[in-house]
């Protein structure tokens, strides 16, 4: 996680990063709970990405914070100041939709100086502003043209630069990148990371990406209905999940039956450290990340509970997974694209497991993960 | 030599399976049948037209041409009738007004029908529709009292557009409605809100002018509408455009000056939609 900063915003005045806190805020559609009593602080600077399956919360959060809904119960403060019943309009909070907002009728320089100009700075400062803000997202050539007349990609960092031309104390981006396609959505992910690093806004980042969440955040929030389940630097919420929806909605896991005992479990005869030592005895479903697993060809290997047969190689690149039938269930790998390419499917393989501590399943079936019950 | 002819043929085939020939003398087909329709219909429509515009041109003698009729059509005036111009002044400002107050009424309303208050969209579709499916006498009957008073305390004729806007809220309805399914309209007052503005400016400088083709369209249906009025002016013993043709047409034995006043009626009519569509055209080109 970042420290907090303070910063100044790109050619305007100087602006302190603020807290926000989220207080036991609850929302409810109906007898639907969206938001149970969640708390939730962004320290000042931060960037904090929610992630979670559809209906989870993590945009019903983002509006309530941005003022478009209206909390049930609960506080959010804003640099200590109390903003729970203040319009939206009055929020200072800047946002990018996942929708494309921009407005049809006014030019791009025109969109960026909307809320300049709803606060009456003079027509020089605002273009001026405008021009630095299409600048900081390289459209500055751009900023004659309508918005049908520019790309999605386009249309989403002339959102942003208008979200930020406010100089607001909060910015909040609820799935900008989701209409977008692969290239343009990694670009510009890390050009929302550079800006708000360079800006040092306070943020508020909502996806169903994990590899965006993952990628972008300080902190990642996953949550599952209504509420946090864990709430932790990127690399922690992946290499220690604290909960086994989490181990299963982050990135892959295998699923494979083994025996807790004393804080360990047993895996096809492979003993692995637990995440939570505190797990009761007794017969369990470990989730093994792929990556956790190795592949060694040996044509000559005998039976056994780690010997299988190469039933399929998939391609990702850099990165290659390699699915392996065990007789009685199957396992995936992650190799490196080199490693796979000696593995062919029919290959016989002897299979390791690194010792990383591991979490079990919340279902107790091999075959039904927490998630899909979830969702 | 069968596997080449086979090829030849799946070659010369459409993916849906027919041969390119057969699609080809189909795809003819169809589009003289187009043309014939298109010409059955554009004659249906024009022909009468035409001879309305030709009628308007005829001399004193069968089968000369004059301008008279078309010069005739600001001065005038039938016996026992007012003069034409005034009834054309009376209804261009009844026109003017009916369009403004239709807008006024409709546009922020159904703006924040559908921002805020969601669940009364079915109601207000149901009452904007409502007078298409009330027969103009009946109107008359509720109206006469309300009119009775009116001309009582011998207010203009111009108060006829209380009546021409309860007529002309289904087109603009529709219209306007059409509009704002067009644009997504939370997501942009949402973003409008979150930099600071208030309702009304959301309604004012970011939705309605997203709405403008619709509000061009509604205006157009309105102003036609008022144009050809003829029902309600006469119950209510008004003397629009309408009633003053017909009564024209009753009284006097110079038709040239009905059919010139209808044709640039229809010509003005013509010159709007041009103008609209030219406007609408000159929008979609930024795209």
């Amino acid at each position: 996680m970042t420290s907090p900063v303070t910063k100044t915003t790109t050619g305007g005045a100087a602006r302190t990063s603020v807290e926000v806190r989220m207080e036991g805020l609850s929302r409810h559609y109906g007898s639907v709970v969206a938001l149970d009593r969640l708390d939730l602080t962004l320290q000042p600077g931060e960037l904090i990405a929610l992630l979670g399956p559809s209906g989870c919360g993590k945009t019903t959060t983002l509006r309530l914070l941005a003022g478009l809904e209206d909390a049930d119960a609960g506080h959010i403060t804003v640099d200590g100041k109390d903003i729970t019943r203040v319009s939206a309009a009055k929020r200072d909070m800047g946002m990018v939709f996942q929708a494309y907002s921009l407005f049809p009728h006014m030019t791009v320089r025109q969109n960026v100086a909307f809320g300049l100009r709803l606060r009456r700075v003079s027509s020089a400062a605002r273009d001026k502003r405008a021009l630095e803000m299409l600048d900081l997202v390289g459209l500055s050539t751009q900023a004659d043209r309508y918005p049908t007349q520019i790309s999605g990609g386009q249309q989403q960092r002339v959102a942003l630069a208008r979200a930020l031309a406010i100089e607001p104390q909060v910015l909040l981006l609820d799935e900008p990148l989701s209409a977008l396609d692969a290239k343009v959505r990694a670009q510009l992910r890390d050009e929302i990371r550079r800006i708000q690093l360079e800006v040092g806004i306070t943020t508020l980042f909502v996806t169903h990406d994990q590899e965006e969440a993952l990628a972008i955040a300080d902190r990642v929030g996953v949550m599952r209905a209504g509420h946090l389940e864990q709430l932790a630097p990127p690399t922690d919420v992946y290499s220690r999940p604290a909960t086994s929806f989490v181990a299963e909605f982050v990135g892959l896991s295998n699923r494979l039956a083994g025996e807790v005992r004393n804080g360990e479990v047993t895996v096809r005869g492979r003993t692995l450290p637990l995440v939570d030592r505190s797990t009761p005895d007794g017969p369990a479903v470990a989730l093994v990340r792929p990556e956790a697993v190795t592949l060694a060809s040996d044509s000559a290997a005998e039976s056994g509970p780690l010997v299988g047969t190469v039933i399929a190689v998939t391609f990702l690149g850099a990165m290659s997974r390699v699915t392996v039938d065990l007789g009685d269930t199957s396992i995936m790998a992650q190799l490196t694209t080199a490693d796979a390419s000696v593995l062919p499917a029919g290959s016989r393989v002897q299979l390791t497991i690194r010792p990383d501590p591991v979490l079990v399943s919340a279902s107790s079936d091999p075959d039904v993960p927490a998630v899909e019950e979830e969702v | 030599m069968a596997a080449v002819t086979g090829l030849t043929e799946a070659l010369a085939r459409t993916p849906g399976g027919r041969p390119a020939g057969m699609q080809v003398r189909r795809r003819r087909r169809l589009n003289a049948f187009r043309y014939v329709v298109f010409a059955v219909f554009g004659l249906f429509f024009v022909v009468p037209l035409l001879a309305m515009v030709r009628f308007s041109l005829e001399g004193t003698k069968l089968g000369t041409w004059s301008l008279t009729a078309w010069r005739q059509i600001a001065s005038y005036q039938g016996s026992g009738i007012p003069p034409l111009s005034s009834a054309i002044e009376l209804t261009l400002e009844l026109a003017v007004i009916t369009c403004v107050v239709t807008m006024v009424i409709l546009v922020p309303t159904m703006i924040w029908v559908r921002l805020r208050v969601q669940w009364l969209a079915r109601t207000m579709e149901f009452l904007c529709l409502l007078p298409l499916t009330i027969p103009a006498i009946v109107l008359v009957v509720g109206l006469g009292p309300i009119y009775n008073k009116i001309q009582h305390y011998e207010l203009s004729a111009l108060m006829l557009f209380w009546v021409y806007v309860i007529l002309a809220l289904p087109y603009a309805y529709r219209a306007l409605s059409a509009g704002l399914s067009a644009i997504d309209v939370t997501t942009l007052s949402e973003a409008a809100r979150s930099l600071g503005a208030s309702w009304f400016t959301v309604m004012f400088r970011v939705i309605a002018p997203n709405m403008r083709q619709a509000i061009l369209n509604a205006l157009l249906l309105t102003w036609a509408l008022v144009l050809g009025e003829y029902t309600i002016a006469y119950l209510l013993l008004y003397s629009n455009l309408q009633v003053e043709l017909y009564s024209i047409s009753r009284n006097t034995p110079n038709a040239g000056v009905l059919f010139s006043t209808s044709s640039a009626a229809l010509l003005f009519a013509f010159v709007l939609l041009l103008i609209l569509s030219f406007v609408g055209r000159r929008r979609r080109g930024r795209g």
